[in-house]
């Protein structure tokens, strides 16, 4: 068989890539010196990647000097299967899209089709969301810090930070039935009211989480080898942040304070006082800090919902958009013609087209729904963070070492199934 | 978000500035779009950004319109961080001439969403740097978010089809 | 009609046969009873000792695609802790490795990437299908994803979206009882895999 046909278009162009004009540039740059860049393949399946990305980086000797991220490979088609289901069966299919933070992304869409209903969310409904988002922001800063810790080198950050994970699944499992991808959000509120005993464990829990943080602040702020692998390592500065479009932790540890929670308030998140953790250099140090002072605003911030939990329906009194209780069904012929169609069709949205942003652990995640007056959806799109952040990667990293590269990633928190969604 | 009037004042600005660039605005549930001529994005984004603010590129989607046309569909969401300001500027371009001017030269952000819009829609956009597909394979052969690309997908295995369906070899 | 007599040649069927009845009658002494002893037990308990030798430091590869990665790394983690049963060394080298948990959605682009890190896993390997999404398309029935079926031998499916840790365990656990009985698991049979073995330039492939 001829050698050349079986070769695709794909595998052509990618051999026909010369680093000649790279090595040029460089080699202007040093006054004459030809130096030979080696380029390297990174993942798509590697341990450090965080996920199934793949980087292209272009070496001389230890020293990045180019760095292409190529992605795609956990692509799920999220966005054209919601257009296929109604707009309570999106919610299980766009949750699984940032699979660390799926209360954020319930609530993107849920708030998206709740602008276009004009359904009222009950003020109980919202410290409950409030709650479940925070808890949520913790779980997700903690996988973050035990895998990031676990890149560099500081292994033993692992246990300790999925201990606490397990005791804030064990919250989400009280709550909603499921421990991941819980379907607790729905359009106009929450599935389900929280069970009794709830309010005490999550007590517990919040009496122990600012210790336990102050246990890993304790291992790693001051450690030096955390210092020598993070501290003034691949800065980048506001500016060239803000032309990138990154928002969240990376953004606040170049010292901008943006923060959809105080900026731009969902969800009742003006009721509560927290402060917004900001760096000053921007360097990979400044992230993980920032990261690890979020904790405890949002402990603070549960603390706060939960004191001022107030009485009242956790879900929309709409009968179009929320199903009936189900004593109703007995008694009410509107309730059974409401709960009928409501599972089989589901609620129609008015045409129109919105765009809804929140403050998820990683930066601005948005949700982009159009409608066309029908129970489908005609586009969802989500706005995520992490496929936004991931552009940032290649200016922070060229010049610096491989090692920097992998303690970049790990800082950048990269979450692969939001960034192919 | 700015209210309807200052919606129809930015839109007249920019109608003035830039001639025949200003479509249609729509303030729809608190919430300001101004739909623009596609040749004139790069020119609008920069007034929108020198004159009135919006220094913010959050998100570049796209949509299709099927049936209406024109049929496709990129939206621009642009932030005004200093006073919390959001607007939407979206064009729509046929099918039969999907190309839009890139404003990755002047918006480092666009380039991924840009390329995530060609992939999925097929719009090209004239001046990216990189204009390659991000989420499908390299060599695959069509636009997937396109309303009429089928969903794909594999039939659910009963025993009826257990034996004829992929992937089982007896 | 005549009576023949045979000599039954040692090591013979019908002499095991003959030995085993007298052994268990309690007539066999000495020499005999221990020659016996040996033969018998290291035959079959050869094979026994290998498969749990195996089945008991299974290497599984670091393959988190998605969600179930997360869920993956809970059983790593304390609450469920893999490494009482000694699964705790995961390989990121998949020359390394036995086990590939295919834990997440397998999408288009990653299908051939998968397929190439198992084959170069050395025989004996395992699959394990984490998850609805690995398993059968899952949550998402589309154009993007590809289940794992369609392209690799897959031992054990993991139902769940993502499956508890305890259920991932259940699923490992199986995998193991299922190799300490039968290493073999007769998998290429089942699925017409024969001439899948990574055959080294210029020598035979096992048993094909």
């Amino acid at each position: 068989m001829d050698e050349v046909s079986t070769r695709s278009r794909y595998r052509a162009r990618e051999e026909s890539i010369t680093l000649s004009p790279l090595e040029e540039q460089i080699a202007a740059q040093r006054g004459g010196e030809t130096t030979e860049l080696l380029t390297l393949n990174i993942g798509p399946h590697h341990p450090a990647t965080h996920g199934v990305l793949r980087l292209l980086v272009t070496l001389e000797g230890e020293i990045v000097r180019e760095l292409k991220p190529i992605i795609g490979y956990v692509h799920t088609g999220i966005e054209k299967t919601a257009e296929q289901k109604a707009y309570w069966k999106v919610i299980p299919v766009v949750e699984r899209m940032d699979y660390l933070s799926y209360y954020f992304n319930a609530m993107v869409f849920c708030g998206a089709v709740e602008t276009l209903l004009e359904c009222e969310v009950p003020k109980r409904a919202q410290y409950l969301r409030v709650i479940h988002l925070e808890l949520n922001r913790i779980m997700s800063h903690l996988v973050w810090l035990g895998t990031s810790a676990l890149d560099l080198g500081a292994i033993s950050m692992f246990w300790y930070c999925f201990r606490e994970r397990e005791t804030i699944l064990d919250l989400f499992e009280f709550s909603s039935g499921q421990r991941m991808h819980t379907r607790y959000f729905q359009v106009g509120g929450v599935i389900e009211d929280i069970p009794r005993g709830f309010e005490a464990k999550l007590r517990e829990f919040i009496a122990i989480m600012p210790g336990r943080a102050d246990q890993y602040a304790d291992l790693l702020q001051r450690n030096e080898i955390l210092l020598q692998r993070l501290r003034g390592v691949c800065p980048l500065d506001e500016e060239t942040l803000l032309g990138l479009g990154v928002t969240g932790p990376l953004l606040r540890a170049a010292g901008n304070p943006w923060d959809l929670r105080k900026a731009a308030p969902y969800s009742s998140y003006e009721d509560f006082e927290f402060r917004i953790p900001v760096g000053t250099v921007g360097d990979n140090y400044d992230r993980f800090a920032v990261r690890l002072a979020e904790i405890y605003e949002s402990v603070k911030i549960i603390e706060q919902a939960l004191d001022g939990l107030p009485e009242g329906p956790y879900i929309t009194e709409d009968r179009k958009v929320a199903l009936p209780p189900r004593h109703e069904l007995a008694t009410s012929m509107e309730a059974l013609i409401h709960h009928f169609k409501l599972v089989t069709e589901g609620f129609r949205v008015p045409p129109g087209e919105i765009y809804y942003a929140i403050e998820s652990p990683r930066g601005e995640l948005g949700c982009f729904v159009r409608s066309d007056g029908s129970s489908k959806p005609a586009r969802v799109h989500m706005r995520d963070p992490s496929f936004v952040n991931l552009q940032a990667t290649a200016p922070m990293v060229r010049g610096a070492y491989i090692a920097d590269l992998i303690a970049t990633l790990a800082m950048l928190d990269p979450i692969l199934g939001g960034i192919d969604r | 978000m700015p209210d309807q009037v200052g919606l129809e004042l930015i839109a007249g600005q920019l109608a003035t500035q830039i001639p025949g660039a200003v479509r249609q605005t729509t303030f729809f549930r608190n919430r300001a779009t101004v739909e623009i001529a596609p040749a004139a994005v790069r020119g609008v984004l920069a007034q929108l950004r020198d004159e009135h603010g919006y220094r913010a590129l959050m998100s570049v989607h796209g949509v299709d319109y099927y049936p209406e046309e024109p049929r496709l569909g990129v939206h621009y969401e642009l932030l005004d961080m200093a006073r919390v300001d959001r607007l939407t500027v979206k064009l729509r371009v046929p099918l039969a001439e999907p190309n839009v001017e890139s404003v990755t030269p002047d918006w480092p952000t666009a380039d991924h969403q840009e390329r995530e819009v060609y992939d999925m829609f097929g719009v090209t956009f004239d001046g990216h740097p990189d204009l390659r597909r991000i989420l499908m394979p390299e060599d695959y052969e069509g636009h997937p978010q396109r309303r009429d690309f089928p969903i794909g997908g594999e039939p659910v295995l009963f025993t009826y089809n257990d034996a004829t369906s992929p992937g089982w070899t007896r | 009609m005549a009576l023949t007599r045979e000599p039954i040649e040692p090591g013979s069927f019908r002499a095991r046969q003959l030995l085993a009845r007298d052994l268990l009658r309690g007539d066999l002494e000495g020499l005999e009873l221990e020659r016996h002893v040996e033969q018998s037990i290291l035959t079959t308990t050869l094979d026994r000792a290998v498969a749990w030798g195996r089945s008991n430091a299974i290497f599984p590869a670091t393959f988190g695609l998605a969600c179930c990665a997360i869920e993956m790394m809970s059983v790593v983690a304390a609450r469920v802790d893999i490494a009482r049963f000694g699964f705790e060394a995961f390989r990121a080298s998949p020359r390394q490795a036995d086990l590939l948990i295919l834990s997440g959605r397998v999408s288009i682009k990653m299908a051939p990437v998968v397929r190439r890190i198992y084959d170069q896993m050395l025989e004996p390997k395992w699959a394990i299908a984490m998850g609805a999404c690995s398993s059968s398309m899952g949550v998402f029935n589309n154009y993007a994803i590809v289940p794992a079926d369609k392209f690799m031998p897959i031992d054990v499916h993991v139902p769940g979206c993502p499956p508890r840790p305890e259920a991932l365990m259940h699923g490992i656990l199986k995998l193991r009882k299922m190799i300490q009985d039968d290493p073999e698991m007769g998998w290429r049979q089942r699925y017409d895999a024969q001439g899948t073995e990574e055959v080294l330039q210029g020598s035979e492939p096992a048993g094909a």
